[in-house]
């Protein structure tokens, strides 16, 4: 079991998800994997590099894992995917085109650290079995719906991690905080990205369908392992709600925050007042 | 919606536009068959000009100025959903992706709002080293002259401690104005 890993959080866990980020820390320290700060870590270019060549982003990436590798760690954990897919590609680029990212890069690059991502680290490295263990406050007769958003899982040959079309690592996850998980058929569809502030109205039907097929599957709560994903669900259903005429009250939590409540982490430490649908009807007895 | 090209498909064909396409996205497009799962899967289909499939058609036509001119390569989220589901294995968002790229070059983007979020971005990463989100949404809506884009949540995220009101600037700023510079005398050769 991975019990030192390269932290790296990424721009929004100091701003708009910095709920994840204190989710991610609190709930590592209780399962006692130690996070390893990358000193001044930069920005991992995210979308907005990719309308240029890949070098760019890829370079912008890389000196994180570059900065990583320098403190003898070879694994960096990352809760956004949108960062993860940008450090797995900076590695792709190095194979790919090694003298030209080289030479973008300017410092000594090796290849061998490996991204993933938060929920890979709870899956894989911790497992729900020993999650379940350890619960103290399990969800008892609550439905939570997993909502993976699309860069988690693919695409597979890249992501390396669950399935494509039918994930089931927060499901199992969710289910060892006690929650009921029903089936969802809208894990896996986009919801709208980093398209919030430019083209807010396709976020607004690709998020609305999201959230109709949870109330229609009676969630009473999503589960998100992504800022934007999040952000776009929760931040903005009362924009949804206006947009589409609807009356929306699902609270949208990370994952993270979900096991670390089951585990009975007080709920301010993980940040659950600052998400922005009241959580309170999630954490009554029914 | 008027589609001029579509009915002189020999006219307009652009031999080296296929051959740069499949170079720069090392996706074999000439592959594609038409089976449409990608545009099925596709969520932006409803808001794209040209459904994902069609625009892998016309690129296999080397319809250039129909295919950089499109809306449908920057609605493209990137999603993946395409790439995953294709039968003959073609990595159709990094398609897409070529295509984007090939059209801030070529200077023919269609959705200019979403270049320019993109770019106000990249020169915050530059100026900073990490995304200042508060000055990102202010610079974007003067420049866009969209001055109230997201300001209904501006009062709940800041009550919320969710915006920093200054920005952090990382230590290493040097070496990042270094990649950028780097990586702009490489696009130049």
């Amino acid at each position: 079991m991975l019990k030192r890993v390269a932290y790296y959080p990424g721009c929004s866990c100091e701003g708009m998800a910095i709920e994840y980020d204190q989710s991610v820390r609190a709930l590592c320290y209780v399962l006692g994997i130690e996070l390893v700060g990358i000193p001044d870590w930069n920005c991992c270019g995210s979308t907005p590099s990719h309308s240029y060549d890949p070098l760019l982003g890829a370079a912008l990436a890389g000196r994180n894992l570059a900065i990583a590798r320098s403190q003898g760690l070879d694994v960096v954990m990352t809760p956004c995917p949108s960062c993860l897919k940008a450090l797995k590609t900076a590695n792709q680029v190095f194979r790919e085109r090694p003298s030209e990212f080289l030479d973008v890069l300017g410092m000594p690059f090796s290849g061998d650290v490996r991204a993933i991502s938060v929920l890979q680290l709870l899956y894989e490295e911790i497992g729900p079995n020993l999650i379940q263990k350890a619960v103290k406050f399990p969800f008892k007769n609550k439905k939570i719906v997993p909502y993976y958003g699309c860069l988690l899982t693919r695409p597979p040959a890249f992501a390396q991690f669950d399935d494509p079309e039918n994930p089931v690592s927060m499901d199992r996850l969710i289910e060892a905080a006690g929650a009921a998980v029903p089936d969802f058929p809208h894990k896996t569809e986009c919801c709208g990205a980093a398209l919030g502030i430019t083209q807010r109205d396709v976020v607004m039907r690709l998020t609305g369908r999201i959230l109709d097929m949870a109330r229609a599957v009676g969630a009473d709560a999503l589960a998100v392992a992504c800022p934007l994903c999040q952000q776009n669900l929760d931040l903005r259903q009362d924009q949804v709600n206006r947009a589409l005429k609807e009356n929306f009250n699902l609270p949208v939590l990370y994952i993270t925050q979900i096991i670390g409540c089951a585990l009975g982490i007080d709920r301010k430490t993980l940040g659950i007042e600052k998400l922005a649908v009241k959580t309170d009807a999630l954490f009554q007895s029914a | 919606m008027q589609r001029p090209h579509v009915l002189q498909i020999q006219k307009t064909c652009d031999q080296e536009f296929i051959k740069r396409v499949e170079r720069e996205s090392g996706q074999q497009v000439s592959k594609c068959y038409q089976c449409g799962n990608c545009g099925a899967s596709c969520g932006y289909t409803f808001d794209f000009d040209f459904p994902v499939n069609q625009i892998m058609r016309l690129v296999q036509l080397g319809q250039k100025e129909t295919v950089l001119g499109s809306r449908s390569i920057w609605l493209c989220a990137n999603c993946q959903a395409c790439t995953t589901r294709c039968p003959c294995n073609i990595e159709v968002a990094r398609v897409m992706e070529a295509l984007r790229i090939m059209s801030v070059a070529e200077g023919v983007v269609s959705k200019k709002n979403i270049l320019l979020f993109y770019d106000e971005f990249l020169e915050l990463v530059r100026r900073y080293g990490r995304v200042f989100e508060t000055g990102l949404v202010a610079r974007y809506n003067i420049k866009a002259l969209k001055p109230f884009t997201d300001a209904d949540l501006g009062p709940q995220v800041l009550m919320k401690g969710k915006l920093a009101l200054k920005p952090h600037k990382i230590k290493g700023l040097k070496a990042i104005e270094e990649i950028f510079k780097r990586f702009e005398s490489h696009r130049g050769k």
